[in-house]
């Protein structure tokens, strides 16, 4: 793209008037804050009491307290004030915290296994299907495949349905290959959905890459894999980035088949969030506490990524 | 620095045929131009000596060894892009170096024939520099490091100038030339500008319709076309054609021309009555008042030390090239006296040329 140089005049067709880029400002910062208030209010919600949670109407302030990130990380049981007046002084603040209100910590919680496994699944799966995309896309995009469009269809087909409909027979499936409730299970489940996603995005992105530069790698004596590494991928780095971020963002977030498929081991933090009981219900601070973490490495991804993220999505994603 | 032989090559690209049957010899140490309009299969032909696409039939040898089915890795040739295809992710140095990192050749080695190389074409200042922001015609020269620093056995380019502006092609011609002549390289150029073929070619090879039309030096191309389409193609303006239907005899040195008798190189061969076309180029018509093919002058174009004035006769209309101190008036009757010694014959039909005394031993492509 290139860059108006010429100075705004009252009637340049190119540049917008003053007033439209006021309005369009508007526009973006009223997004913006409808977007990110949802955001935030989670983010208040954690550091609210439990009843200051609850209140009606919303408290918007309120004494900040950081019980909601005890409780997500501890498991406690309820004792008589006698029995905790007996115990040796809290040794930690969490301690004191918890002790306040008539209880004591049993033990840690789930919460770090469940995000571990997160971890581990949502970005195992989306180098399997980044890696498995670019092989596929680039040779869609090189050599004549028979039935090269068909293939494609295929391959996007499996996006089609939701994926309620194929819950049932992959789980039996599942069941049968002993995959429920495992992590590699889970990594082969999301690969396949987003590999059909990463083929589609990045065989936009390499068609666009001219194919004289691995040619001219080719008669320069690289072999074509050669070529592939030191000429097209760097080169579609962007598309890359891109498409990893849309394939995290998936199985990150994904929650139909990690309540069906996965209970114990392998459970992700989706379904592990809405279960955070407290005492007498919903533990909604705890939730909220879990909800800001769950959010924190899908937001440094696409920090870390987003350079080429916004080149990416207006890039290779347009089909011409 | 090598021989190439092609031999038979043909390519079909589904129902398409890009390149039939061409057979050529390029000897060491050739510049050798395919000139064409473009879907003529030049490129298709580059490619194939260049092993980016396996032939459907044919052969390839460079040196006497065939590589028809060789990888493009093994053929050990350069191959310079119409857009250069200079790597973006990398600088002036590392595209230049690029083909040696594949040799496994050591760090100190490649930056030495990186900077002779870069010196040769007088840009070692840029060595550091973005791909991306140099001018068009710096980054032909990259890419022309690119293909020399490996010392090639021959180097392809399609089109290399393609895509620079006029002024600067002018220029790069004569430095591509000259750098052929110092390297002494076996090149091989794909253009479609006649101008840049003859200007810079020992020998040109006029491709039509995936067939080569014509092989020769730039004077055998342009005064003794092998055919209409060589002799159309080649010339600014091109060879005027008159048609007329006339046998020939061995040994006649005119043609009846409908009621005039031509003057023409001596016939060498018998014909049966056909429809035959007279090739004559601008520069071999002059006006004279008593000559029997007669015209109305239409229009003239100033060219500086020439112009082009074109008549309609008859027969058709004729450019011919004059010097620009002839008076010519729109509209006035014109009589025109060809240059008989430069006269060409094609048969319509095949748009081969009929063999003359001016021929020679043109051969039919």
């Amino acid at each position: 793209m290139t860059a108006v140089l010429t100075k705004s005049t009252a009637h340049s067709i190119v540049e917008a008037s003053p007033r439209a880029k006021t309005v369009a400002g508007g526009l973006v910062i009223l997004y913006a804050v409808i977007t990110i208030l949802p955001l935030l209010w989670i983010v208040a919600t954690a550091f609210k009491s439990q009843s200051d949670a609850i209140a009606y109407p919303p408290k918007v302030i309120f004494q900040p307290t950081l019980e909601g990130y005890v409780n997500l990380f501890t498991v406690r049981t309820r004792q008589t004030p006698d029995f905790i007046a007996k115990l040796p002084p809290p040794e930690t603040w969490y301690d004191k915290l918890v002790r306040q209100r008539d209880m004591v910590i049993a033990g840690p919680s789930k919460v770090v296994p469940r995000f571990v496994n997160s971890l581990i699944i949502g970005f195992g799966s989306t180098f399997l299907a980044v890696f498995l995309g670019t092989l596929a896309a680039y040779a869609f995009s090189r050599f004549r495949i028979p039935l090269a469009d068909d293939l494609l269809f295929f391959i996007l087909s499996t996006r089609m349905m939701p994926p309620v409909a194929v819950a049932i027979p992959i789980y039996l499936m599942y069941r049968q290959l002993n995959l429920t409730d495992t992590r590699l299970g889970m990594i082969l489940l999301y690969t396949a959905v987003n590999v059909s996603l990463a083929v589609w995005l990045l065989k936009g992105f390499i068609d666009e890459i001219p194919r004289e530069y691995e040619e001219a790698a080719l008669v320069d004596g690289y072999t074509r894999l050669q070529a592939l590494r030191k000429v097209v991928l760097p080169q579609a780095v962007t598309g890359i980035a891109a498409t990893a971020i849309f394939c995290l963002i998936f199985s990150w977030n994904e929650y139909a088949f990690a309540v069906l498929l996965t209970s114990g081991e392998a459970q992700t933090m989706p379904p592990f969030i809405p279960f955070i009981i407290g005492e007498g219900g919903q533990d909604w601070p705890a939730v909220a506490a879990a909800t800001t973490l769950f959010v924190v490495p899908i937001v440094l991804f696409t920090v870390l990524l987003r350079k080429h993220l916004l080149r990416g999505i207006t890039f290779g994603a347009v089909r011409k | 620095m090598a021989q190439i032989r092609v031999e038979n090559l043909r390519k079909s690209f589904d129902q398409f045929t890009a390149v039939e049957g061409s057979n050529f010899t390029i000897d060491d140490g050739t510049f050798f131009a395919m000139l064409g309009p473009s879907g003529c299969g030049k490129t298709t032909t580059l490619r194939m000596i260049a092993g980016l696409e396996l032939p459907t039939e044919g052969k390839i040898l460079l040196d006497g060894e065939d590589v028809t089915f060789d990888r493009a890795s093994a053929r050990d040739i350069a191959f310079v892009f119409q857009l250069f295809a200079l790597y973006p992710h990398m600088n002036v140095a590392g595209n230049i170096g690029f083909p040696l990192k594949c040799q496994g050749m050591g760090r100190g080695e490649i930056r030495q024939r990186v900077e002779e190389t870069a010196r040769l074409l007088r840009i070692e200042h840029l060595l550091s520099s973005k791909t991306s922001k140099l001018s068009g015609g710096d980054r032909q020269r990259v890419a022309l490091g690119r293909a020399m620093v490996r010392r090639p056995k021959a180097f392809l380019m399609d089109e290399p100038l393609g895509a620079l502006d006029a002024e600067f092609r002018h220029l790069m011609c004569g430095e591509l030339r000259d750098l052929h002549d110092r390297i002494g390289a076996t090149t091989v150029y794909v253009t479609h500008d006649q101008l840049e073929a003859m200007s810079m070619a020992d020998q040109i090879a006029v491709m039509n319709k995936g067939r080569v039309e014509q092989i020769g030096s730039p004077q055998e191309v342009y005064d003794r076309p092998a055919s209409m389409f060589v002799a159309d193609f080649i010339g600014s303006p091109p060879m005027n054609f008159l048609q007329f239907d006339s046998g020939l005899r061995s040994g006649d040195r005119a043609v009846a021309f409908h009621s005039v008798s031509v003057e023409v190189p001596e016939i060498r061969e018998d014909r049966a009555s056909a429809p035959l076309a007279l090739g004559i180029r601008p520069e071999h018509i002059r006006f004279a008042d008593e000559a029997p093919v007669r015209g109305e002058v239409f229009g003239a174009e100033y060219l500086g030390t020439t112009q082009i004035v074109t008549v309609d006769t008859p027969h058709g209309r004729l450019a011919a090239r004059l010097p620009s101190s002839a008076s010519v008036r729109i509209g006035e009757t014109v009589g025109l006296e060809f240059h008989s010694e430069r006269l060409a014959l094609f048969d319509v039909a095949s748009g081969l040329a009929v063999r003359t005394a001016n021929e020679g031993s043109v051969r039919h492509g």
